[in-house]
């Protein structure tokens, strides 16, 4: 069997199945193969699975695809361990909304993902299982915490995958491994199923080598679910219709304060570069402000941790995972949680704990949420006069591994372009739009108002049917 | 010294034991430091934000009807002690 599938886009390799040049369980050999064969090089995935299996006939427009999975999306009777210690040997009893989806469309799912412990982290360092490498340069992180998912689709041992996005741990990661990253709006997809990190800010979302995969894998998995009470009612949307459209006429917003200090020159002119495209193509630009941004990664770091300590409470080695040995209930908690949890897991953790402590709620954790609406206060006023808003995705292209590790805040400063869609709510992706002259990918992030994706997916579409940076693939040694 | 109690205690708070190396190791008050900017910011008369959900966005209650499923065994066996079918734990009560 003679196969090139890495040059072929998920759709054009479903239109083969559709016309039966290929069948679905070549389709998974062929991407097993390359898993086998470069994942002991990247450590993208955690698991995956040997045996091929569909449980779908119906032909939905990505028939009979494998996916990879970030491994804190419960599949049922698989292992799900978030890359943490604490959840060794767990198995998910059922599947998350999400799983289902992908299932009745027929797709079928090859393994799970690394990712940063419980998704607390930019590097995919913050893993049990060790770092993932990015594919582009192997010494160098894929971002994170979806790394894994990031750094397979770059290399193409997957089409496509899914993955969380808390701060930018979808989006972050695309740019540094150039794919396409999708955090949609919050309450667009259902999160029963995954792994609870900050619950007001969590949301699922595709990682896909071009936004044509990205739009087809949302529809897929939006739309309301009596098992998530977050999810929007006027959830369901034909995405795939926001493809081919004209974007001249659009007005496009550019916020001073993601183009300042921090932002690495190479990076700027990849922008710069966009930019110019869009205009010659008619598109608007007009400067914009969105004057509480310097405030979001602190207002960020109060509300995620706080969420994220309540959140983690389950995890006590009582009913799964590893417990440590003891004679008293008091100590075994705390045992278990020492041994089971990593540095960053447990520093935010603490952080939560400490600023939802009494004497310090108001201080930190109600004044973070005052700031928090601000912020959404900022881009609604923006989004009255913009359609989009376009800035960098990440202050700089992929990092050595071990460069930021030990210092949390530069680690936290990855995420400073990401993190206020979160807090918003808003849909926001990052799209390649270029590389470093260390041949690094840079990507461009579009955020647009609630329930908006349209707008992104008609823009970067636009984008990908003029350039090529999407289909620029990484040579593995 | 009087950051390492403070850990310490938070670390009672949230049941995690913390060694005095890792104390240091977490710089914790680095990032407390860090998140101190936001004091700068003035809040009067603002709502606190909890969640992104718009007011229109209502969840229609559920029949109130029981759903049977069979995820109690593959639930147990998840659970590193059992006895009788119930999770096993140290002693509570002396």
């Amino acid at each position: 069997m003679n196969l090139n599938l890495i040059e072929k886009s998920g759709y054009e390799i479903a239109r083969d199945i559709k016309d039966k040049k290929i069948n679905p369980e070549e389709v998974y050999s062929f991407f097993k193969e390359r898993i086998d064969k470069y994942n002991p090089r990247l450590n993208a995935f955690i698991e995956a699975y040997p045996d091929f299996s569909l449980s779908s006939s119906q032909n939905s427009s990505l028939f009979g695809l494998p996916i990879a999975i970030k491994d804190n999306i419960c599949i049922q009777g698989k292992e799900i361990t978030c890359a943490s210690k604490i959840l060794s040997s767990c198995r998910a009893v059922y599947d998350a909304t999400v799983i289902r989806k992908l299932k009745e469309a027929g797709l079928s799912l090859i393994g799970t993902t690394n990712m940063d412990e419980f998704a607390f982290g930019s590097s995919t360092e913050n893993s049990c299982y060790g770092p993932s490498k990015n594919p582009w340069d192997t010494d160098r992180v894929p971002g994170g915490s979806s790394g894994g998912s990031a750094a397979a689709v770059a290399a193409r041992l997957v089409p496509f995958a899914l993955g969380s996005d808390t701060a930018g741990s979808i989006r972050q990661p695309a740019s540094l491994c150039g794919v396409v990253g999708f955090k949609p709006t919050y309450g667009r997809v259902s999160r029963f199923g995954l792994v609870a990190f900050g619950s007001s800010l969590d949301q699922i979302g595709p990682i896909t080598g071009n936004i044509k995969d990205c739009a087809s894998l949302l529809d897929i998995i939006c739309g309301p679910d009596k098992f998530d009470s977050t999810t929007a009612q006027a959830g369901e949307q034909n995405f795939t219709e926001a493809l081919g459209q004209d974007i001249s006429s659009l007005k496009i917003g550019l916020p001073k304060e993601y183009f300042g200090e921090g932002l690495d020159p190479q990076i700027k002119e990849r922008i710069e570069a966009a930019i110019n495209f869009f205009k010659k193509e008619k598109v608007e630009f007009v400067q914009v402000s969105l004057p509480h941004t310097q405030y979001a990664l602190p207002a960020y770091y109060v509300i995620a941790c706080s969420e994220a300590s309540s959140n983690l409470q389950r995890f006590d080695g009582i009913r799964y995972g590893q417990r440590a040995q003891g004679n008293k209930l008091g100590p075994v908690y705390e045992k278990s949680r020492r041994l089971g949890f990593g540095r960053e897991t447990k520093r935010r953790i603490l952080l939560g704990t400490y600023s939802l402590s009494s004497g310090y709620y108001d201080l930190y954790y109600t004044r973070a949420l005052k700031v928090r609406r601000l912020i959404k206060n900022d881009f609604d006023r923006v989004f009255k006069e913009v359609d989009a808003i376009l800035t960098p995705s990440s202050p700089t292209p992929a990092f050595k591994i071990g460069e930021k590790i030990k210092d949390p805040l530069k680690m936290y400063l990855s995420d400073v372009y990401t993190i206020s869609s979160n807090l918003a709510g808003i849909p926001a992706a990052s799209i390649p739009c270029g590389f470093t002259k260390d041949n690094l990918p840079v990507g461009m992030q579009l955020m647009a108002k609630d329930f908006d994706e349209e707008i992104i997916i008609k823009i970067a579409d636009f984008f990908q049917s003029h350039t090529d940076f999407h289909q620029k693939i990484p040579q593995l040694k | 010294m009087i950051e390492k109690e403070i850990i310490k205690r938070i670390g009672e708070l949230a049941r995690i034991e913390i060694s005095p190396e890792e104390s240091s190791n977490l710089q914790l008050f680095k990032i407390i430091e860090y998140v101190d900017k936001l004091k700068e910011v003035d809040i009067e008369g603002v709502e606190p934000m909890r969640g992104p959900q718009q007011q229109s966005l209502k969840t229609p209650p559920r029949q109130d009807k029981a759903i049977q499923d069979s995820t109690r065994k593959d639930i147990l066996n998840n659970a590193p002690s059992l006895s009788d079918g119930f999770f096993k734990i140290p002693k509570v009560i002396e």
